[in-house]
């Protein structure tokens, strides 16, 4: 069969020497960065993307992806042990694993999170390498008016995870549009909005942009929140599983593999929509729903396990339509396109090897974080124990010498220190930073694809209504945002974010 | 009459400066029609609708029954001390070298800490420094000195 053939080659590039030790490096750089308190996959990515740039396309992939799901279970460790979700989709981790620490089973909710997203992320690969081929021959037959009106679902989709205001979202989203513009116009070689500055004819780059954004703004507000953390006291002891504990989490594991690989296919999916669902799903379904929130195991199997799924099964959308479903995987697609890789269904045929070992590798990097966190949990624990103000210096000079190697130039630091002020200014207004990213890596493709599209219609814009497949993207868009938009809906999201 | 969401108020009025800004620097490329937009059709367009919900969001802030929501009070020490290390940084780099401009980010950006130590933030930028010039000197090569130019050239 075609699948394991693919899959063989997948496993050939994935085993070289050189693959596996990136991808463990990856693995283990992304978990040391994503440990650390406040610090969650965005801007684990950001800090660590410059790192990559050296290496040849297949290798920084596979790195960069390492990294990624390092730093979603770093994220998690961190939530379970000190309370402090790093981002979203960890969030709900705390809410049984920080109770679960507290009575002592701080072991036990670590190895079911360990082993949970193993047996999630398996599924999740295997999926992702059945789906993604029949996926890019459908995105094959997609024009101008297909393309865009799914990136116009996709944008609609961040909003969802956004918390706060969808207007201000849409906003956000805008002005990321915009942005993305900055730079000479491929069609008529003019330079916009680049007030005579060279370095700004090429666009804003996107390594300013992710590090000024999420990297130095966050440094900004957590300096100002001036929190004094909780660090953890006494050793981890009883990392191993009773059987009972394993009968009780399996049913759970499986329920979350299976939601998190779904709702991370959807755009604006991913991670965080998987693990709240999940959650929300077993407490549900639960005889004893009192008992989550109060060390409840399976509230940290389910959710634990479907956001390793979702993070998986997004890259997807990403890998054969070309649309990055959530702003960690707009990294994902920014660094491709870094690499000379536009991501999109002509990744798979015309380089089989990187997409096919990229899949692989993730199995593999699944396999390392079990084997990599269970022992090395001590070190982790300790990590965590570093005060923020020796931490925010060393994270601003990695940002820094960052920024410089990949355009030699030092003007992009400079604007990252810009983008980091607005960034900050953003969070201040409950704006939040992370749909503009979206936009950022849409906005070009978005403005080729109208043209494209209005040029063949002769300015007839009926164009994107009137196929069938481009119709059913905008109806769900406009659905979504209608569903966002209405008040009942509004104030459970908000409900479900303050939780 | 006190203005109750003044987050909501300067996000609006933020919002509807890029909008504008956008679409006056727009009509200045070729607009063009429909069917063959000009470089600023797109960005025209996207300025308008900007515009349009920045006025939105600011007017929305301002009627009576507005959510309460003043932003939180801003710490200048932080802000100043971070961007100001990054920017000298930059301006540093080409010239004093990784080593000195390191020293320099480290120093400078902890002062933004309400709990710095001098002594906490030498020894810490002495670590970076030799951690920084280990993995982007002698392993990744940048192009960057990294020692001082006019002392020991550019090597």
């Amino acid at each position: 069969m075609d699948l394991f053939s693919n899959l063989a080659l997948g496993f050939q590039t994935a085993l070289s020497l050189q693959n596996l030790f990136y991808c463990f490096m990856g693995t283990l750089v992304g978990t040391l960065i994503g440990v650390l308190p406040g610090i969650g996959p965005i801007q684990t990515v950001a800090i660590l993307m410059p790192a990559t740039f050296a290496l040849p396309p297949t290798t920084a992939l596979i790195m960069l992806a390492g990294i990624y799901y390092g730093a979603q279970y770093g994220g998690s460790t961190t939530s379970i042990l000190v309370n402090l979700p790093g981002e979203a989709s960890s969030v709900v981790t705390c809410l049984d694993g920080y109770q679960m620490a507290r009575q002592g089973r701080a072991g036990a909710a670590l190895s079911v999170s360990a082993l949970g997203s193993f047996a999630a992320g398996c599924f999740a690969t295997c999926l992702l390498a059945v789906l993604s081929v029949p996926l890019a021959e459908l995105a094959f037959k997609f024009g101008p008016a297909e393309n865009f009106s799914l990136m116009v679902f996709g944008l609609v989709g961040s909003i969802v995870l956004a918390s706060g205001s969808v207007i201000k979202a849409v906003a956000m989203i805008l002005l990321g549009l915009l942005l993305g513009l900055v730079g000479t116009d491929v069609t008529s070689g003019i330079q916009r909005f680049c007030f005579g500055i060279p370095e700004l004819a090429d666009g804003i780059g996107f390594v300013a942009l992710a590090m000024g954004l999420f990297g130095i703004s966050d440094i900004l507000s957590s300096l100002e929140r001036r929190e004094k953390r909780e660090n953890l006291k006494g050793r981890i002891a009883g990392l191993w599983l009773s059987l009972k504990d394993l009968r009780t989490v399996a049913p759970a594991v499986i329920r979350g593999t299976l939601a998190g690989s779904l709702l991370g296919i959807l755009p604006g999916g991913g991670p965080v929509l998987a693990s709240f669902s999940s959650y929300m799903l077993e407490k549900k379904i639960s005889r004893d729903p009192e008992s989550f929130g109060k060390g409840n195991i399976r509230g940290v199997a389910a959710p634990e396990s479907a956001n390793n799924a979702g993070s998986q099964t997004s890259f997807v959308p990403l890998l054969t339509l070309g649309i990055p479903p959530n702003p960690v995987l707009a990294m994902m697609a920014g660094a491709m396109m870094i690499h000379g890789i536009q991501p999109g269904p002509r990744v798979i045929s015309s380089n089989p090897a990187l997409f096919w070992g990229l899949i692989a590798s993730m199995w593999l990097g699944n396999l390392m974080l079990v084997i990599l966190n269970l022992p090395l949990i001590g070190i982790w624990v300790r990590l965590l124990s570093v005060p923020y103000r020796l931490l925010y210096p060393a994270i601003l000079v990695f940002c820094c010498i960052g920024i410089y190697t990949v355009s030699n130039n030092i003007f992009d630091i400079f604007l990252t220190a810009l983008l980091g002020f607005l960034g900050y200014v953003f969070v201040k207004l409950d704006c939040e930073p992370a749909p503009l990213i979206l936009g950022f890596i849409l906005g070009p493709m978005m403005e080729e694809n109208l043209r494209r599209g209005m040029l063949l219609s002769r300015g007839d814009p009926s164009f994107l209504v009137t196929r069938p497949l481009s119709l059913v993207f905008l109806l769900m868009a406009f659905i979504l945002l209608v569903i966002v938009a209405v008040p009942a809906v509004r104030q459970r999201r908000e409900q479900a974010f303050r939780e | 009459m006190s203005i109750k969401n003044t987050k909501d108020l300067w996000a609006g009025v933020i919002f509807l400066f890029f909008g504008i800004a956008t679409m006056v620097l727009a009509m200045g490329y070729q607009i063009g029609s429909a069917a063959r937009m000009g470089p600023g059709y797109f960005p025209f367009f996207l300025g308008g609708v900007l515009t349009v919900l920045g006025l939105i969001i600011a007017v929305r802030s301002l009627v009576p029954g507005a959510r309460a929501e003043r932003i939180a009070p801003i710490h200048l020490r932080p802000i100043l001390c971070v961007l100001l290390a990054v920017v000298l940084f930059g301006l540093l780099l080409p010239s004093l070298g990784l080593a000195l401009s390191t020293v320099t980010l480290v120093v400078l950006s902890s002062l933004g800490s309400h709990e710095f130590k001098l002594r906490d933030a030498l020894v810490s930028s002495g670590v970076l420094v030799i951690v920084s010039l280990a993995l982007f000197v002698y392993f990744l090569r940048i192009q960057a000195p990294a020692w001082p130019v006019f002392f020991f050239g550019r090597t």
